[in-house]
């Protein structure tokens, strides 16, 4: 120490986390109310009401399709499903269901124009990059903090969090997806004429498509894996089972809220996985 | 006025072109310029122009400059200096939005591995240029439908790139190069990644595809062979620079240099040399006015053992044997036209040497070269082999 006082990192970090905060103060509040509420709408209203037969026979019966019309997903979709409703966390798995769906949506809406502009202009991709390291390996905790301060406790900031922590791999596969299109095919592209759009949606993205999928299907799982980690901050869901049970220490509860995230997981996974075919694959 | 006129086009890689065109200037060779600013010269003060319907071939090794050179015709490779003017407008000043529309119209290309969208059907990558252009679907899709047809791939229509064969996928960049019915073809290596059979069919098949199209076509190629059978003129290249352009035959026989004359030295001469090349002047009698005496006496001059008969618009009639003047000439008959002989074996002055010499062993008297019956010249059979071993081709260009 000595001749070198300690950087006050800290004190600039919470400055700058205020003034944010203060400086967008309509955005937040927008945010923490009104989608707050919109949310809320969504799971409880919505999801809660469509009763437990029909929501596991919709679910069945696009898994059937999606996976091209065999029947092991659906078997585990009707099964895994039954068994959330029969331990009684219906409400919660419909919960946990929409902060990952709102949170892909949101990470996948930001991800993919990042990403192209990432795979369009080196001098982006140089500057991003590192962000985007910086967003996965933080600790996802971290995270917590500023959307507590920005949006109190409940589903938004949960959302917050996990859009931070989830968007990263869209970003980076669509820049990839984008960059590993051939040369070929862009210079034939150009060379009859397209605009920047056209080559961008003609070409570029239906070949960029399998891999942005692959990015798009890290990010749900990412999202998922913020469940437990946003329920420390009142987003409700399986995720606050968990935590109630570690807090009490009961095993038995504990699994069984876990076993409702692996079902989950494992349904979406094989969604959008199944989802990630391309025209002109050879079978 | 020419299609394409390129000139003085370079093009030159990596940062400081500007001192790297100086030491162009200054004479400086691709390998001293490397060393001294670390760029690459791809091309080198080209210049050539191509006239409307010309096969015009640029032939080089790998590394030549010519892949690059196809590219800053469309301006695919943003050129350092240089013009190339696309009927009178400059390509290489062009703003971006006029360069799309030069592209869409004008220009179309072709490329060695195909370039297919694989996530479109044949047809929808057929009418990709028209597409992008905005025109309604119907019509597109009938242009691409007639342009697929004419390649012969009609039936294909809803396959994918994928499902296809090298040399059908080739078909379909050709078919979606034709679809917008652009004035220029631009054709990069097209059928380089061909198996060598499939190659030749294309290439036949390109030519008489331009025999009814009569478009203007600049294609590249590292293949000699191939060159000088769809070349009309032939531009070669080295490091960057073109070294000679002319027509298969001036290539061929007057390599510019060492480099075009090594270059040339093992080509299959039998497929580019015509009877045009190797025939000589006749010598011949005219049916009307000489008998069996002044022919004997003509053949006995010339050291020949049979002699071409024509009348005096020189149209060949025959041919007499020194036996049977001889003997005409004992009987004291006055003609020739009792010992004429007609088995002759005539060929056209575009006939290939190739095919000459399947016929050449079979003759008993030299091969007629003719033209609408009047004959042009003939051929021995020496002539024949030196032809093909490539020594001193005698060439008869004074012929007429």
């Amino acid at each position: 120490m000595g001749i070198f006082p300690e950087i006050p990192v800290a004190e600039w970090i919470t400055a700058a986390t205020e003034g944010i905060q203060e400086a967008l103060k309509p955005i937040f509040t927008f945010l923490r109310e009104d989608f707050g509420d919109f949310i809320e709408v969504f799971a409880e209203d919505w999801l809660m009401n469509v009763p437990i037969w029909l929501f596991i026979l919709i679910v069945a019966v696009l898994a059937f399709f999606a996976s091209g019309k065999k029947f092991g997903l659906v078997a585990f979709t009707v099964i895994g499903l039954w068994f959330v409703a029969n331990q009684g966390l219906w409400e919660e798995l419909m919960n946990t269901f929409t902060l990952v769906i709102f949170a892909s949506l949101i990470s996948v809406i930001i991800g993919v124009p990042f990403g192209i502009w990432m795979a369009k202009s080196k001098a982006v991709e140089n500057i991003l990059t590192p962000v985007l390291d910086f967003m996965q390996t933080m600790p996802a905790f971290v995270y917590l903090i500023p959307a507590v301060a920005f949006f109190g406790i409940g589903m938004v900031p949960g959302v917050f969090a996990s859009v931070i922590f989830a968007t990263p791999p869209t970003v980076r596969f669509t820049n990839l997806g984008i960059r590993q299109v051939s040369g070929e095919l862009v210079e034939a592209a150009d060379s009859f004429g397209t605009t920047g759009a056209q080559k961008l949606f003609k070409v570029q993205l239906p070949m960029a498509k399998k891999t942005i999928m692959a990015g798009i299907n890290q990010t749900v799982m990412l999202a998922l894996s913020m469940v437990v980690i946003a329920s420390m901050i009142g987003a409700k869901g399986l995720g606050q089972s968990v935590i109630t049970a570690l807090q009490r220490a009961q095993v038995g509860p504990g699994f069984v809220a876990g076993f409702g995230i692996v079902i989950l997981a494992i349904i979406i996974d094989r969604f959008t996985q199944n989802l990630n075919t391309q025209r002109g694959d050879n079978p | 006025m020419p299609v394409i006129d390129v000139k003085d086009l370079s093009k030159i890689f990596g940062k400081n072109a500007k001192k790297a065109t100086k030491y162009l200037d200054e004479g400086l060779s691709k390998e001293e310029i490397l060393k001294k600013t670390g760029n690459t010269v791809g091309v080198n003060r080209a210049t050539f122009s191509v006239e409307e319907g010309e096969i015009f071939v640029i032939m080089g090794l790998s590394g030549s400059g010519k892949s690059t050179l196809v590219r800053l015709v469309n301006r695919l490779i943003e050129p350092t200096e240089g013009s190339v003017m696309i009927d009178g407008q400059d390509l290489a000043k062009m703003d971006n939005k006029s360069l799309r529309e030069v592209r869409r119209k004008k220009l179309s290309m072709v490329f060695q591995r195909f370039a297919l969208f694989p996530h479109r059907t044949i047809l929808e990558n057929a009418e990709f240029g028209l597409e992008i252009q905005n025109i309604d679907k119907e019509e597109r899709r009938k242009k691409a439908q007639e342009s697929l047809e004419m390649v012969g791939l009609g039936d294909y229509i809803h396959q994918f790139p994928g499902q296809l064969s090298g040399g059908m996928q080739q078909r379909v960049g050709l078919a979606r190069a034709l679809a917008n019915d652009p004035e220029v073809l631009l054709m990069d290596e097209a059928f380089s990644a061909l198996d060598p059979l499939i190659r030749k069919e294309m290439q036949d098949e390109l030519l008489e595809l331009q025999e009814s199209m009569k478009k203007t076509i600049l294609f590249i190629t590292h293949d000699l062979d191939e060159a000088l059978r769809i070349g009309d003129r032939i531009a070669l290249m080295k490091d960057g620079k073109i070294v000679q352009i002319g027509t298969p035959e001036e290539i061929l026989i007057n390599p510019a240099n060492d480099y075009v004359e090594k270059f040339v030295e093992d080509v299959d001469r039998s497929k580019v040399l015509t009877a045009e090349h190797i025939m000589k002047r006749p010598e011949t009698v005219d049916i009307e006015k000489h008998g069996p005496r002044a022919a004997l006496e003509r053949m006995r001059k010339e050291g020949l053992s049979s002699i071409y008969v024509t009348d005096a618009k020189r149209n060949l009639k025959g041919y007499v044997t020194a036996d049977d003047v001889s003997e005409a000439v004992k009987n004291e008959e006055d003609n020739l036209k009792n010992i004429l002989r007609t088995d002759i074996v005539e060929v056209s002055e575009d006939t290939s040497m190739h095919e000459i010499f399947n016929v050449i062993h079979d003759a008993t008297v030299p091969v007629a070269v003719t033209e609408d019956g009047r004959l042009k010249g003939i051929i021995v059979r020496g002539a024949v082999i030196a032809a093909l071993s490539g020594s001193e081709v005698s060439l008869n260009g004074d012929l007429s």
